[in-house]
């Protein structure tokens, strides 16, 4: 045996090829050229049949900015903020207090977070569908209990898919706040209040500045999957709650226009890359976005 | 009057907690109860008394059990194939020097960070211009791009605390590189493949948005049951969450006690 | 007793970062040899080419004279006791031990046997099912020699095993190596650059400096003849001066500094208008507040600093540069800002070739040109 194949130690092509040549192939034919594509398509015409002819065009992007398209961006960006805003409410002072807590039950309360995220996600959204119908539990509950007349019509409605994103995201904002409050170190609070301040001011001096990674990481992951989560105001919103998501599902299915599906999914990429550029911008680390 | 006060703020805390978990636990309770449903009637939301035939009958609707079984198939499959190059690549990226290593860094966190619908019609443009029938193969390829991201994450979480000198080590003692590799690499490892590949399994059987475009005639669990939410999901549907959910819970329990329990300390 | 390992021109290119340059050490059978130096030194390269983590550029290594370039680490009849210890984290401290004798495939019985006394001989006893996480450093420290000395190594290289154990326990540590080593007679090549360390354990000390072994002596030819002004400097606290031989008569030579002639023991190495460096220990200068024969330079005391049972005198000279002089504690002083007459005895001072000579030669070429 040669003296180089034997002491690969520092010679390390071959073994860098095989381990991770077939990760590098998959991210090239299953994510750069695929998002190449979508970005060449979204120039592309179609004939009458539907199908993309590589013929250049720019109308794709000029329908992009018709009255009806920025209705439905701008109730994009109202659900995803209302959505990740909700999430932080309700996210901070409940990871806060799973993660503070001293009991021996912490690990099972942290479990109890994540366990109903086995259980399909549709399903789940259905079951809210169930529960807030016209003849759904909250309004049978309602009227049995004589405090209404008659079903008041829950769904349909920007809050319903707003509180279907909530109940779908809410774990992306939980768990990172979770870690980074664990992380603090409880003797910083004891010194700002040895320090003479109130409960209020050590809360926007000291845990919220050391927590704000785990804001900052858990915003961008409930914000940016909220805009292309087309299934829960399909559902909950019932078409009157579209977002972008819901453009580009109906461009690749029922209207069959590929080409400016295409635009429209650009759309978001950029929209995805200006946030992830802020993100780390303020400082963000890119692997506190990994769950 | 200060114990007193922490105590009210304790049990705010508390009941806020109970609150959020109501929150997320609602529409499961929503599911199981509906899955004992006896109603039959479309959208199957009135209640017309608890039953257990939905559990009998969902054997006979050989187009859910179908689709059930081609979500855990996809899911095995993408599980083991992502794992497997989930773990090389960490092991890899961690370990050599070689171009375009920040490349593919960089590129990782594309299917993590991007909206899944962008992935979903990303992945259906490159099947449909590489004439690529879709099906089974172009699920499994799809659920594999997305996972092996997350894979890689979970074992270079683990590499970071990865001292390089034990495999040195090991050499030093006898053990060649092969016995090194499974003595001492992969067992040391271990959590964190475990970890990547339960988060790759999860994220597996629960995806719609991606499935929803690649799937050509082939059902998932989930696309079947987004199927019958326009007529109503009926209550075998219910029935079969349920079981699932309880079939996780149970796994989950053994696996975390397993842990727990386990001799395996953190290094 | 005769040779173990021999590495001959032994070089070590990272690129072109040469680490190691034109290494030639001979370890003897059954000897404490200390590669002695700073960080970046060479010296755990070195170590891990024996071992076999690095392959040398050029050059040949040889244990029991038989050339092991060729062997990989699992092939080497060699152990290595490593800086963080190496301990497998998921193997109870009984497998970590136990690990060489498996791969040996060592019958079950004899590993146990073999095993437990080796806990015994390094005082861990009942700790065969712990895990590594779960003991202190020096517990670990333990288990990490006792795994590679389990083996039997003909040469057992240990890269700073001691160096994240605090003072006191790097301490009783470094008797208790050196009495395992004296127990077992096995070759140890020992990493460090602690070299206090390096003078109480080994029988001889390799000073390595920019990937050069400056000096391989016995510690006490070390400290009392230094080879090479960086020897001098960094073992122990010396002063050193930079001069040229101005004469030499019945083996003293005399030597012109900046701040004046000094008289120094030299050897027939040594010629008239040499560049030389002076080193002389502090304990080994004097000084008279008046001149002394043969010594012309002048200083002003700066300070006293008492340690213990001598005195250090801080003094300066009248370049700026600073002496250090001790003496005993209880003697009657000059005050602070008197002007002192430091010298020593010529046989006590150390005459060192300098290069630097080499570099004043060669821009004088170059002016020359």
């Amino acid at each position: 045996m040669s003296k180089i194949s034997k002491h690969e130690f520092k010679s390390n092509t071959m073994p860098a090829i095989v381990t991770v040549g077939p990760v590098a192939v998959l991210l090239v034919f299953l994510v750069v050229v695929p998002l190449i594509l979508v970005a060449v398509m979204s120039f592309c015409q179609t004939d009458e049949y539907y199908n993309v002819v590589h013929k250049f065009t720019a109308e794709n992007y000029r329908k992009l900015v018709s009255a009806d398209y920025l209705k439905i961006y701008g109730q994009s960006l109202l659900i995803a903020f209302f959505t990740t805003v909700l999430c932080v409410l309700i996210g901070y002072p409940f990871s806060y207090v799973i993660a503070r807590t001293k009991s021996k039950k912490k690990k099972l309360l942290y479990m109890l977070v994540i366990i109903p995220f086995w259980t399909n996600s549709l399903i789940r959204i259905y079951g809210w569908r169930s529960f807030l119908g016209n003849t759904g539990w909250l309004n049978s509950i309602l009227m049995s209990l004589h405090i209404i007349d008659e079903p008041i019509s829950f769904l349909y409605k920007t809050g319903t898919t707003v509180l279907g994103m909530v109940y779908c995201f809410i774990p992306f904002m939980v768990l990172p706040l979770y870690t980074a409050i664990e992380k603090l170190d409880g003797s910083l609070l004891e010194a700002s209040s040895d320090l003479g301040a109130k409960p209020i001011r050590t809360l926007f001096e000291v845990i919220i500045p050391l927590t704000a990674s785990g804001i900052f990481s858990g915003c961008i992951m409930v914000f940016i999957p909220c805009l292309g989560y087309f299934f829960v105001s399909n559902i909950l919103g019932g078409g009157n709650t579209d977002m972008i998501g819901n453009l580009i599902e109906r461009q690749f299915k029922s209207a069959n226009n590929w080409p400016l599906g295409a635009a429209l999914s650009i759309i978001l990429i950029l929209v995805t890359l200006l946030l992830v550029k802020c993100y780390q911008k303020a400082g963000g680390d890119m692997d506190n976005l990994g769950v | 009057m200060k114990v007193k006060k922490e105590k009210r703020k304790k049990r705010i805390g508390i009941v806020f907690c109970t609150m959020v978990y109501l929150f997320l636990f609602l529409p499961i309770f929503v599911v199981v109860t509906n899955s004992f449903n006896a109603t039959t009637r479309k959208p199957y939301l009135s209640w017309k008394g608890f039953t257990l035939d939905w559990y009998s009958k969902l054997w006979d609707n050989t187009a859910l059990l179908e689709s059930f079984g081609n979500t855990i198939l996809i899911a095995v499959l993408s599980t083991v194939l992502s794992t497997i190059i989930g773990t090389l690549a960490a092991v890899g990226i961690y370990r050599y020097k070689f171009k375009g290593k920040g490349i593919i860094n960089a590129l990782l966190y594309i299917p993590v960070v991007i909206p899944e619908i962008v992935i979903g019609i990303a992945l259906l443009t490159i099947f449909s211009n590489a004439n690529i029938p879709r099906g089974m193969l172009t699920l499994v390829l799809s659920h594999v791009s997305f996972s092996v991201p997350y894979v890689i994450f979970n074992v270079r979480a683990r590499l970071s605390g990865y001292d390089k000198s034990i495999e040195e080590a090991s050499m030093d003692l006898g053990a060649n590189r092969i016995v090194t590799f499974f003595e001492i690499t992969l067992p040391v490892l271990a959590p964190g493949i475990a970890g990547g590949a339960l988060l790759a399994f999860t994220l597996s059987i629960d995806d719609v948005i991606i499935s929803y475009f690649v799937n050509g005639q082939t059902k998932t669990y989930p696309l079947k049951v987004m199927e019958s939410i326009k007529s109503g999901v009926s209550p075998d549907v219910n029935a079969l969450s349920t079981l699932v959910l309880l079939g996780t819970i149970v796994l989950v329990f053994i696996t975390q006690s397993g842990i727990l329990s386990g001799k395996h300390k953190k290094v | 007793m005769g040779t173990i390992v021999e590495l001959t021109g032994v070089n070590k290119l990272y690129g072109t970062n040469h680490v190691v340059k034109d290494l030639n050490i001979t370890v003897e059978e059954g000897e404490f040899l200390t590669l002695l130096g700073s960080s970046g030194c060479g010296k755990t390269t070195t170590l891990r080419m024996i071992a076999g983590f690095e392959e040398p550029t050029t050059g040949s290594i040889k244990v029991e004279g038989e050339s092991i370039e060729e062997k990989e680490p699992f092939e080497r009849n060699v152990n290595t006791v490593f800086q963080t210890y190496a301990l497998f984290p998921h193997k109870t401290i009984f497998n970590n031990i136990a690990y060489g004798l498996k791969m040996k495939k060592v019958p079950k019985a004899e590993i146990k046997e073999r095993v437990l006394e080796m806990m015994e001989m390094v005082q861990l006893s009942g700790f065969e099912n712990r895990y590594p996480s779960q003991l202190s450093g020096g517990q670990k420290q333990r288990v990490a020699i006792a795994r590679a000395l389990i083996n039997r190594p003909r040469v057992l290289l240990l890269d700073e095993p001691l160096g994240a154990l605090d003072l006191k326990l790097r301490k009783q540590m470094q008797l208790e190596l050196k009495r395992l080593q004296k127990k077992l007679n096995i070759t140890f090549i020992y990493v460090t650059h602690d070299q206090e360390e390096a003078l109480t354990m080994s029988d001889r000390i390799a000073i390595m400096h920019d990937g050069v072994v400056d000096q391989l002596a016995s510690p006490t030819e070390i400290y009392e003849h230094p080879a090479t002004r960086f020897v001098a400097t960094f073992i122990g606290e010396t002063n050193v001066y930079d001069g040229c031989i101005t004469s030499i008569t019945d083996g003293i030579a005399t030597v012109t500094l900046e701040n004046g002639a000094v008289r120094v023991k030299c050897d027939s190495s040594f010629s008239i208008l040499e560049y030389a460096t002076v080193s002389v220990r502090p304990e080994k200068m004097r000084f008279e507040t008046k001149p002394q024969d043969g010594f012309e330079l002048i200083a002003i005391v700066k300070d006293y600093v008492y340690v213990g049972s001598v005195l250090k005198c801080i003094v300066s000279l009248p370049n700026g540069n600073e002496l250090k002089i001790e003496r005993l504690a209880g003697q009657e002083l000059p005050p602070i800002g008197s002007v002192i007459y430091p010298y020593w005895a010529p046989e006590d001072g150390v005459l060192i070739h300098n290069d630097s000579y080499k570099i004043f030669k060669a821009l004088d070429e170059i002016k020359l040109a």
